[in-house]
Order: C-alpha cells, then structure tokens, then sequence
C-alpha cells in the first residue's frame, strides 16, 4: 500500500502534465461541476491521497458492482477506482474465507475514523438478521460494526439507499436500507437500480478531490445528479408538452419517438441523471430505446402501482370503481328514497288538527 | 410519510375512498332529489314537456339580457371561472388519460402551455368571484359556511395543479401528492355542498322547462 | 436469437426529434464571442452537462463549421482540438486511450487549454534537453 498522490499515482503510470488536466477536465464533467472548476479540481486532485475503501454487498444481485465495472478499463472510472484502496469487495478482491476478513480487519483497525464505507444491497432483519449472513456474521452486525469506525458512508444503488427490491410486498425478509439501521454518520445515498456508473465514481470522485460529501437533497442523494427529474431534461418532452403521445409498444407514436406517459413513464417523479449523462457511455437510455422510466432511483418505486400504469391513474380499476360505488350510491339513495316517503306520511298522518277556535282560546 | 409513500397513497386507498364516497354519494342526493316526486298534472297539456325540458337545458346556458345587464362582471367571471375549470380538467393530456381509462375512449388534447395559462386565469377568475361575493352586502348576508367550503375545494386542485407543473412552493412529487389530495378532498365533500350542482343543474333546468312546455309558455 | 431476427424493426429517421437545444448554444457562443473580444475572458462550455440528443450535435457542428486549425493531443488518449469556421470558437474532444468519448467542450478562446505547454513541462524539458546536450 503506498502513499502516492493521485497525479503522482497517473505519472508513475506515464499519464503527462497535459493527460492529467483532460483527466480532471473530465472528472469536473463527470462529477457535473461547471468548466470554470476544472483548476480547483486539479489542484485538489494533485494532492488527493489515497483513501481506504470497504465496501460491503449485503443482500444485493451484485448489479452495482456490474454496473461500476462494465466501464472499460483504464477508463476515468478505472483510474479512479485504482487510486481508492478497495480493501474488501466480495466480488472483486482476490482473497476469500478468512483472509479476506482479515483484510477488512486489519483496513478497518489501520484508518479507523477515516475510511470510506461503501454498502450496496439491502440488510434483512427478519430472522434476527439471519436472512443473510457473511463469515457467521449477520448483515445487520457487520453494518454496524464497520459503520463505527467509518467516516462516512456510501450507500450504492437503491436497495442500500431506500430497502430496494426485496422491500416489495409482503417484505420476506424484512429488508430495510442503511439509513434505518446507522443513524449516527453522514451517508449519501446512491440509488438507481443500477445507479449510473458515473454517477457512483463522480461521488467517489468528489470525496477523493474535496474529502467531503456533495451537496445532497432531502433523501441524502447527491443534488448534482439527482437534482433534476427525468420528465424535465427528457428529450421527448415537447412531444409530452403537445400532448402525443405512444399508445402501446411499437405503434406509429412509439415509432415516431413520442412521448411514454401513456405507457407508464414515471420520468415526472423520478430524479437521476438518466437523461443527460444516459447510459453505456452515453449510449442510450431507458426512454430513448422506447420504454418508459421505472422510477428505480425513487423510494417505493418497487410497489408504486406497475410500472406499466400511466402516473395520472389510480392503482386500481376506475370503471370498477365508480360501478361498485354507484350501486352501493343506489341502494342508499332508494333506501334514502324510501324513508324520506314515511317521513312525510308519518308527519301527515300523524299531524295535530288546529281550528280558529283552539288558536283563539291560546291567545 | 414522504413524498413517495405519500404519493402511493393517494393513488391507491385514497383515490378509491374518494371515488366511492363521491359517486356514491352524488347518486344519494340526486335520487333524494327525484325520489321528492311531483304530483300527477291532470290537465291536459297545450305543449310537449320534454322539448321545454330538454330546450331549457341549453337555453339557460347564456343569461337572460336584464339579468346579464345588473351584474355583467360576476357573470362574466362566472363563465371564465367554469369554463377555465372544464378546460384544465377535460383538455389536459395526463387527465384524458385518466377519463379515457373508464370511458375506453379518449380525445385529442391541447398543448401543456396553454392549459398553465388557463389554468392561471381559472386561479384568478376564482380569487375575483370570492372577493365579488365578499364585497357585495347582499351575497355576504345570503353566504353561509358551504359556499366558503365549496370555494376552497374547487380552488385548491387548481392551484396545486398549477404548482406542480411550475415546480413551484414544493418539490414536484410531494406537489403532484398533495395535487392528487385536493381533487380527493373535492370529491369527498361535493356530494354534501351545493357543488352538486355539476349534476342537478340539468335536472333544476328539465324541472322547469318541462313545466313551462307542458302548459305551453315559454321558460 | 432467431426469435429476434423475425422481428420487423424500423428505425425512423431522427430529423424532427431533436430537442433543438442547438439554438440557444449558438447565442450562448455568441455572446461569449463577444464578451472575448472587449474583455478577453474566455469561455468553455461542457457539452455532456446539458441534455443534447446527437441530432442537436449534428445541428451545432453543422453551423459552427470547420476553420483553418486541427490539432490532435495524444494524452492520455487522442484528442482533438478543432477551430471552428468561425475563429476563437473551438471544438474540444477527449476520448480515453481506448477511443471512448471522455468530455467535450466548446472553447470560446484565443487558444483552447490543452494546447499551451504547462510551465512546469517547459522546465523539466530545459533540464532534459541540457541532460541530454550534456552526455
């Protein structure tokens, strides 16, 4: 484990003056700073030392890890991620069984107080926590004892961030995300399912250029990801503003690439960087290959209603509704109806006779 | 609750219980209203009842020129406010959704912009009928506890509507929720207040146009 | 992968679907255009940070043209640095050493960043150079 710098780490790897200012032009990209910043981060970067990195995969389909390492390397995410000290990572060290707990051990004692905790997956706490378990040790007992000596936290990917896909209804496991269980150390929340590669290395990057967390919203997401929704940095927006809209996949809308509210886009309410950063290296994404968005980065987007049901429509079935209501409206109204006629005869039937003469005998 | 779960609610129990209470309610007060019945007309007619009835429902759509004349800004405003609302609510693309979803037919929708700015003016022509009422001493005398009520729940699924839309005093989910809310609370009380004059107003202008026709007159 | 070839997929020409966020650039340019020839400030614009569809690409460069100067950097990667029809607006793009697009940006310049020579180069090369003249 050595010391270098991170522009000290790219020149020993034959990256020039010139190749570290595009490195940081592109980092200030990634990490969405506007132009005028790349000197601040260059000068922050030429001094950014290496941090200690543990990241624990709870109960997760490991689609984080995915998504972080289908960026080629040696991309910019590749060096970034070679500049942090990944102490322990399931599925990408080398080590298994009790060496590889002894290495988080051994990271754990060596920058207590100052290492980064990464978590993606969810921690179940039924059965005790015994839902999932890693080396004997629980989720939860593992979450709690690295978190102690963390000096900030990570939660990648929805499941950590907000419970995710083992949440959804009835909950077997009785998955909860980081933020229930650690109440006592910042944490930032990534989520998406999976969240956007760049988007998981641009808040790597800001902790390694700046030694803080960004700035984040009122569900600890980073606010210069997940600031804007969907539906207003859609490209298909104007279509959605003129009100055309795809009826059903691979109709003549759908094929003129207009707008997906129809068919269950949940873009208005979802906020990620989907639209602009887009996916595969800028490839695509969701709404530009023709479905809608699912809102993975949004809590409860698991249970939301189908992700096939248009955000103006309620869970269940109107028509139904408004019949099972307007027959029980009947009946009450008939019955309604019906005691309003005895009251009336009753009160005829039952009226008081009053002649001149009882009137002037009470006066 | 946040936003989400909030959100969540609305379209799932929310929306049925006010949908519910709504038409089951509505259903209550109209057939109350039929169910008060007429007594038989022995004589015999001189005109048709239902052409009086079914030509009333359309020709009390514009005021009578002596009653237009007395008040013609809070008549005026009357119609901007009504027609402001059926605009923004049966012309906006997500809310055809919706109808075409129970209807199984659709239409054709006008753009987002012009419904925001019909939308602003449905706020202010609303806002103008309240303070036309409050600055008449006659209107101020006759209002009573349901016409504030009713006011309040037709204003508030506009100006949340508005709101989201302009990401304006909330964030959008938690706008779009309380949105969602407001139209919820406007049909769990309409049945009860003298909103349901969405529906009885045709029954109260085929009442009388039907009297006057069957005897002949004009209504 | 049969199944899928019997799928009939059509793929419709782009040409209306931009979100035409070429134009407002263009004013953005201009007005940075102006603000470096009386103040001398220069401008640079990150074309990954605004939601950009490739027919809006297409649009800009389009407009904007190519100049008299190309220029390729190999740090890191090729880059290539290309000034415009109209001078003092430069196209900036960065690709990793796999031919990846990094970043691009719009340079409202008299002459994009990366190509002046860091002054801490300039030193290590006098050193070099004197090294070498030397053995």
């Amino acid at each position: 484990m050595d010391d270098l710098t991170l522009s000290e780490r790219l020149r020993q790897r034959g990256v020039s003056r010139r190749g570290f200012m595009k490195f940081c032009a592109a980092t200030a990209s990634m990490m969405a700073l506007p132009p005028i910043l790349i000197p601040k981060v260059a000068a922050a970067l030429e001094q950014a030392r290496r941090p200690s990195v543990i990241w624990l995969s709870f109960q997760e389909c490991t689609g984080c890890t995915e998504s972080l390492t289908r960026s080629h390397a040696p991309s910019l995410e590749g060096l970034i991620f070679d500049h942090i000290s990944l102490d322990y990572h399931h599925t990408l060290q080398a080590a298994s069984g009790d060496a590889a707990e002894h290495a988080r051990e051994e990271a754990m004692k060596k920058h207590w107080g100052e290492y980064l905790l990464v978590v993606d997956g969810s921690i179940p706490l039924g059965e005790n926590g015994n839902f999932s378990a890693i080396a004997g040790i629980s989720n939860l007992e593992m979450l709690k004892e690295v978190a102690e000596g963390a000096a900030a936290i990570v939660s990648v990917g929805t499941c950590a961030a907000y419970g995710g896909l083992p949440m959804a209804n009835p909950n077997p496991t009785g998955a909860v995300s980081v933020e229930e269980i650690i109440k006592d150390k910042p944490i930032v929340n990534v989520p998406g399912c999976p969240p956007i590669p760049t988007v998981i290395t641009g808040v790597l990057a800001h902790f390694l250029t700046f030694g803080k967390l960004p700035e984040l919203d009122h569900l600890k997401r980073p606010k210069v990801f997940f600031g804007q929704n969907i539906h207003d940095r859609c490209y298909r927006r104007p279509f959605y503003e003129r009100g055309q809209f795809a009826e059903t996949f691979d109709d003549e809308g759908a094929r003129k690439g207009w707008c997906l509210f129809k068919l269950g886009c949940k873009g208005p309410t979802t906020y990620n960087a989907c639209a602009t950063a887009r996916w595969n290296q800028g490839t695509s994404w969701p709404v530009e290959s023709g479905h809608g968005c699912i809102g993975c980065s949004e809590p409860g987007f698991w249970d939301a209603g189908g992700f096939y049901r248009a955000l103006s429509l309620p869970f269940t079935d109107v028509g139904e509704t408004i019949l099972t209501a307007g027959a029980a409206g009947i009946a009450v109204g008939a019955a309604a109806a019906v005691l309003n006629k005895k009251t009336k005869s009753d009160a005829v039937n039952n009226r008081e006779t009053i002649t001149i003469k009882d009137l002037e005998k009470e006066s | 609750m946040d936003a989400n779960e909030l959100l969540s609610w609305a379209r799932g129990p929310g929306f049925d219980i006010a949908l519910t209470i709504f038409v089951a309610g509505m259903l209550l007060r109209l057939l109350e209203i039929l169910a008060l019945g007429k007594k038989p007309d022995l004589s015999p007619p001189r005109g048709s009842g239902p052409k009086g009835g079914a030509a009333t429902i359309m020709t009390r759509m514009l005021p009578r020129k002596q009653v237009f004349d007395k008040e013609p800004l809070r008549i005026i405003n009357g119609y901007v406010l009504h027609i402001g609302f059926f605009i923004v609510l049966f012309l906006y693309g997500p809310h055809i959704v919706l109808f075409e979803s129970f209807l199984g037919f659709g239409w054709p929708a006008l753009p987002s912009g012009v419904i925001d700015a019909v939308g602003a003016i449905t706020i202010v022509s609303l806002v103008a009928a309240l303070v036309l009422r409050l600055n008449n001493k006659v209107l101020r005398f006759l209002s009573s506890r349901d016409d504030y009520v009713a006011w309040v729940v037709t204003l508030l699924p506009v100006l949340t509507g508005y709101l989201a839309y302009n990401h304006l005093v909330a964030p959008y989910t938690m706008m779009l929720a309380l949105h969602l809310l407001s139209v919820e609370l406007l049909l769990v009380v309409a049945p009860f207040t003298k909103l349901t004059h969405m529906f009885s107003f045709a029954m109260a202008r085929w009442y009388q146009g039907y009297q006057a026709g069957r005897r002949g007159v004009e209504s | 992968m049969s199944g899928l070839d019997a799928i009939d997929v059509r793929v419709e020409g782009l040409g209306s679907l931009g979100t035409d966020n070429a134009l407002p650039l263009l004013h953005e340019i201009r007005h940075a255009l102006e603000r470096l020839a009386s103040t001398g400030e220069p401008t640079t614009i990150d074309l990954s940070s605004i939601p950009f569809s490739q027919h809006d690409r297409d649009r800009l460069f389009e407009t904007l043209g190519e100049g008299e100067v190309r220029a390729r950097v190999d740090a890191f990667g090729p880059s290539t640095v290309r000034e415009t029809a109209f001078p003092g607006v430069w196209l900036v793009q960065h690709a990793n050493p796999h031919d990846e697009e990094l970043s691009a940006f719009i340079e409202i310049s008299r002459l994009p960043n990366i190509l002046t020579t860091p002054l801490a180069d300039v030193e290590d090369s006098a050193v070099a150079l004197a090294a070498k003249l030397a053995g």
